[in-house]
């Protein structure tokens, strides 16, 4: 056994946050107050930065296995791991004043915010169902603290609290069904679960146990309907620069796991959580649409919003081949992108003692404020799935997937529903644009910093459709899929 | 040649666009010049192109394929031979005189540069439709013209009256357009290709070829084609009972009316059916139906025109009336006569319209018959040029329409289809009635006491020398035209192959001799003169006796003025009652069930179910996990059953 036999090097992102977040943590206990903030808020950033470039340049055009099995580097966890940085990155960005008025902008919140995202990179990475877990509980638990972290706010506890019981229900589940598969299979290494699983008949009922428990197990990391009840309420409850770093970057990483544990370990199981991944994708997209309409709150119509959204990128997965996976991947990561900027137009929006959580809040937004109104209008088109925008394409690609896949059926009542959403996204444009401005509303997004406000609005730039990264994305997503796929 | 071709409508379109688009800037005499030149350089060529014609020389190709489209392809192509040579000489030597008097007619109109820049683009629609090798250039040409008729028409649009006959005559033309398309996709469904020589050549395989109707009836593919085609050119050549937006028209400038409402655009129909020969031949269903509305046009419409009293109106009743003739001819299958017809009558009633036009100016814009009067002296030229046009068109030798309408009425003579008689007893009639409004219009307008206003008996003088050339020049082919071409229209040399030939009717081989000595035998030409006659006692002699008739015969007289009551009938059962069913659908279909019941229906519907729905989300950590376990559940039971 030779170090070099490690590999060690598939894994140096993850190694370089790791150890940074530590840093971070120990820097910030030797500081003085005022250097605190910014000095840790600069370091944090620039590890992302950092992480990112070391992405890039390890960059990994094949398939390889590192630490004996346990993890593995290939395309989709370059791009998974890529996106999962920036994203971050620009999530923490947006999210600094709103922290800092919150005095929540300390150690604690930047070390956590690092170590969830080594739990995301680890899963992204993992080959192995322990390094799933461990990345899966390492993200979960650090999401927990985040969320707790505003210790004075009645709502964020309960939201943590939930969530935490839930998400322990949840993970029980998850662990209980690898345990299951492998005593069933002998190994706890995906391509060996594939071989064995592939050998045994599709109605072998200890298997379908597991497979039921796992996609218990993930569903509810996805937030699809009935595992979903966690989600409008953490949303509504974190603050809100939390909920913009839970909402956009770990939809990549849950893409990922995804595609290894169920498109590629249990595919020969497909014809078995195809029909079910079916009946969740519908009820998400049909009951995540219909309790929006409803909502009051801007969070929490997102939130449902969100889960309508996760039945889209299921309908991707289930239609169980490579165009399939891209067009999934494709969502994930446009989903990720259009998150990250409808939350950090709240972010811009809300200031000391004022949420912006509330939709009468943005009554005559373009009259106070026709900047962060405009990009506003462009997330909400995107998000709607209106043309030109990017979140047209994504909806676009799931759709000729599953036609493609001969689920004719599946995509009519999807798209109809994609109808009802039109309307609580096209609310906030009417709202905005249409209503007289409520006179209380502070307007602050001009206090905001240059570099956050410029961030905001290349963000909001790369959502109109035409900009060729998203040609550039879709197809670096193809390659990616059909590269796992051989 | 093909760049020759192409040029001669280019080039009106290019002035067209170039006069429309920077009118205001070029100012009013660099528009006319502009447009003129370009009319005039079509016409040029035009003559040219006919000139080749006469020489044998025969063109028919595309040259620019538009779309192809499951095999089929849209083609923007040209079809030069006789027909269309003779077509585009006329319409552009007409258009432009009427490019020329404009000036004139025009000169205190502020809408001056866009009127050039209409019938400009107008000139060239009527080439498109007139060359065209194929039904869908045919097409574009056809409603080409028709938009720009209702533009024209639609002309001082600040007037009430003009907005409303311009969409009168957009809607009526709807209804034949609409027969007219239905045609040229039967053509397509049964031919397989719009190209007409291709349409033509397989016409005779698919002569005999049925359809079965309603009520398991056998309907001849060609005759349901023809059927529509006419109807198409009922409307655009405003036949019975689609006759009644051109009387209307008669709200555009005079000029308008000359161009389009007398010369071209409404013989496009007639051209469209010479054009179609091959296909009409096969039918004689459909040619007796042209025959029988042909006839009933004739004669209708030229009683009306003796009880009008509107100096333009009586003109478009003629029109009407004359129209009525060539389809007679087309009725007849003497299609070349048809087309010989629409010649001479371009010429000599383009000439009314403008003497007519010219009177008006001259008057200041007054147009009723009765305030007129004597104007004879006061305009020689007008008087004299008037003059021609309405011996040519009462048919008096030797002036053009004299061969074309003795030919028509020789060939509905000789002629076989169903209803010949009748429309022969129609068309000899007809020349009475029309030489007596001929020249009640002659003696009310030009003869007789002055009955001018005080105004005008001072100021009205001769028009100027823009609107005098014109006529002078209009003046001469409605003289020669019959003489010089009517030996070989009738030897079917002029036409040649490009419509059917008239076989067995007796009267090819005639020359203009023939006709001028045997004029004075048959009965036409003493009607006509009879007509001439009856006008000059009732409306000369005894000024009072015309009144005294129509009191005698009051309800013929108000039927003649009330037009039938067609008018009356299509605004009360079309036009209130489309409104009618417009608004119970908009009340009930519109409204009510897609508006309250599917639209705002499913919006209230979602939102209560969305009020419902949200009422799960209950808030305690024990129903979350609850139902966590609940779809747990569901999958292993589905699972198990399935």
């Amino acid at each position: 056994m030779r170090l070099s036999d490690l590999q060690i090097w598939t894994i140096t992102p993850e190694i370089i946050v790791a150890i940074m977040a530590c840093a971070i943590l120990m820097i910030d206990v030797a500081m003085p107050e005022r250097a605190r903030k910014t000095i840790g808020f600069g370091l944090t950033v620039s590890t992302l930065l950092l992480a990112a470039i070391a992405v890039v340049v390890g960059q990994d055009a094949g398939y390889t296995i590192g630490l004996y099995g346990l993890v593995v580097q290939d395309r989709v966890s370059d791009i998974a791991k890529l996106g999962i940085c920036l994203i971050t990155a620009v999530a923490l960005v947006y999210g600094r004043s709103y922290t800092e008025e919150r005095n929540l902008l300390r150690g604690e919140f930047l070390a956590l915010a690092l170590f969830g995202t080594v739990g995301m990179m680890v899963m992204v990475s993992a080959n192995h169902l322990i390094t799933l877990y461990i990345g899966l509980e390492l993200f979960s638990l650090c999401l927990y603290a985040l969320i707790a972290l505003h210790r004075d706010s009645a709502e964020a506890t309960e939201a943590a609290m939930k969530y935490f019981v839930l998400g322990a229900l949840a993970s029980g589940i998850l662990l209980y069904a690898m345990s299951l598969l492998y005593g069933l299979t002998g190994t706890l290494e995906l391509a060996g679960i594939r071989q064995s699983v592939s050998g045994f008949s599709a109605d072998d009922l200890p298997l379908a146990v597991a497979l039921i428990l796992v996609i218990v197990g993930l569903l509810f990391k996805l937030g699809a309907v009935p595992f979903h009840m966690w989600v409008p309420d953490v949303y509504a409850g974190s603050p809100t620069s939390v909920t913009a770093y839970l909402a956009s970057a770990p939809k990549i990483a849950a893409f990922v796991i995804i595609l290894r544990l169920l498109a590629i370990s249990l595919e020969p199981l497909l014809e078995v959580w195809q029909d079910m991944l079916i009946a969740v994708a519908l009820l998400s997209i049909g009951f995540g649409n219909l309790v929006a309409i409803a909502q009051r709150n801007m969070k929490r119509m997102l939130a449902y919003s969100t889960i309508s959204h996760m039945g889209f990128f299921l309908l991707g997965i289930l239609s169980g081949d490579s165009v399939g996976y891209s067009a999934a991947m494709l969502y994930a990561v446009i989903h990720a992108v259009v998150s990250l900027g409808v939350f950090g137009c709240i972010l811009h929006f809300s200031g000391e003692g004022f949420e912006a959580d509330q939709l009468d809040d943005y009554r005559g937004l373009s009259k106070t404020d026709p900047w962060l109104a405009f990009l506003m209008l462009l997330f909400m088109l995107s998000l709607a799935g209106v043309p030109p925008t990017v979140g047209f394409y994504a909806k676009l690609s799931v759709f000729q997937a599953v036609i493609g896949a001969g689920l004719l059926w599946v995509a009519v009542p999807a798209a109809l529903f994609v109808v009802v959403g039109a309307f609580y996204y096209l609310r906030v444009v009417k709202l905005m644009y249409f209503d007289e401005p409520v006179a209380k509303t502070p307007v602050r997004s001009s206090a905001a910093p240059l570099e956050s406000r410029a961030l905001l609005t290349v963000n909001g730039l790369l959502i109109i459709g035409i900009m060729p990264w998203i040609g550039v994305i879709a197809e670096a997503c193809r390659n990616a899929i059909l590269l796992v796929g051989s | 040649m093909e760049t020759v071709y192409l040029l001669i409508p280019l080039v009106c379109l290019a002035a067209a666009v170039l006069v429309g688009l920077a009118g205001q800037w070029l100012g009013r005499r660099a528009a006319h010049s502009i447009t003129i030149g370009a009319v005039a350089m079509a016409f040029v060529l035009s003559v040219v192109v006919a000139v080749e014609v006469a020489g044998g020389q025969r063109f028919d190709g595309s040259v620019y394929i538009w779309a192809v489209s499951d095999g089929i392809q849209f083609e923007i192509g040209f079809l030069i031979d006789q027909l269309s040579a003779v077509m585009m000489v006329v319409v552009t030597f007409v258009s432009l005189m009427v490019h020329v008097y404009t000036i004139g007619y025009m000169h205190d109109d502020p809408g001056y540069t866009r009127f050039f820049s209409y019938i400009s683009l107008f000139t060239f629609a009527m080439l498109m439709l007139v060359m065209s090798n194929n039904f869908l250039q045919l097409f574009f040409g056809w409603e080409a013209v028709g938009l720009l008729s209702y533009l024209l028409i639609g002309f001082w649009f600040e007037r009430e009256s003009a907005n409303f006959a311009s969409l009168k005559a957009f809607l009526v033309n709807r209804v034949g357009d609409l027969g007219f398309l239905l045609g040229i996709a039967a053509i397509l469904y049964v031919f397989g290709s719009l190209d007409y020589a291709a349409v033509f050549a397989s016409a005779p395989q698919h002569a005999t070829e049925t359809m079965t109707g309603i009520l398991g009836s056998q309907w001849r593919w060609l005759t349901i084609i023809c059927l529509l085609l006419f109807v198409g050119a009922m409307g655009k050549s405003a036949q019975v009972p689609l006759h009644v937006w051109l009387p209307d028209s008669m709200e555009g400038p005079t000029p308008i009316s000359a161009l389009i409402h007398a010369a071209t655009m409404v013989t496009a129909g007639i051209f469209m059916v010479a054009r179609m020969s091959p296909l009409f031949e096969l039918s004689q269903t459909a040619l007796s139906v042209v025959l029988i509305i042909g006839a009933v046009t004739t004669i209708s419409m030229a009683l009306i025109a003796l009880v009008q009293n509107d100096i333009k109106r009586v003109v478009a009743y003629s029109t009407l009336s004359q129209l009525g003739y060539m389809t007679v001819a087309l009725g007849a299958s003497a299609y070349s006569i048809a087309i010989f017809h629409l010649a001479t009558h371009a010429f000599f009633k383009a000439l009314l319209f403008l003497a007519a036009g010219s009177v008006i100016i001259a008057l200041h814009h007054e147009q009723d018959m009765r305030r007129m009067g004597a104007l004879w002296k006061r305009m020689p030229v007008t008087y004299l040029t008037a003059l021609i046009g309405t011996l040519a068109l009462v048919g008096i030798p030797p002036f053009a329409g004299f061969f074309s309408k003795d030919a028509i009425i020789e060939a509905v003579a000789l002629s076989h289809t169903p209803g010949a008689k009748f429309a022969y007893v129609v068309v000899v009639a007809g020349v009475f009635v029309t030489a007596l409004y001929s020249f009640r219009l002659i003696f009310m307008v030009f003869h007789g006491p002055s009955r001018l206003s005080e105004d005008n008996r001072k100021h009205a003088r001769e028009s100027p020398w823009v609107v005098t050339v014109p006529l002078i020049l209009l003046a001469i082919p409605s003289v020669l035209a019959g003489l010089v071409l009517v030996g070989p229209t009738l030897s079917g040399h002029l036409f040649g192959e490009s419509v059917m030939p008239i076989d067995g009717h007796g009267i090819n081989g005639y020359g203009a001799t023939d006709m001028l000595v045997h004029a004075w035998v048959s009965l036409p030409l003493w009607l006509a003169i009879a007509g001439i006659a009856v006008a000059w006692i009732l409306y000369l002699r005894s000024p009072h006796a015309a009144s005294r008739i129509a009191n005698r015969f009051r309800l013929l007289h108000e039927i003649l003025i009330r037009k039938y009551g067609v008018d009356e009938l299509y605004e009360r059962v079309f036009a209130d009652g489309g409104q009618a069913l417009g608004r119970t659908l908009w009340k009930f279909g519109d409204r009510l069930i897609i508006d309250d019941t599917l639209v705002n229906g499913t919006a209230k519907l979602v939102g209560r179910l969305s009020g419902v729905v949200r009422s799960l989300q209950t808030g305690y950590v024990y129903h979350y996990a609850f139902a966590m376990i609940i779809g747990l559940v569901a999958l292993m039971s589905w699972f198990l059953w399935t």
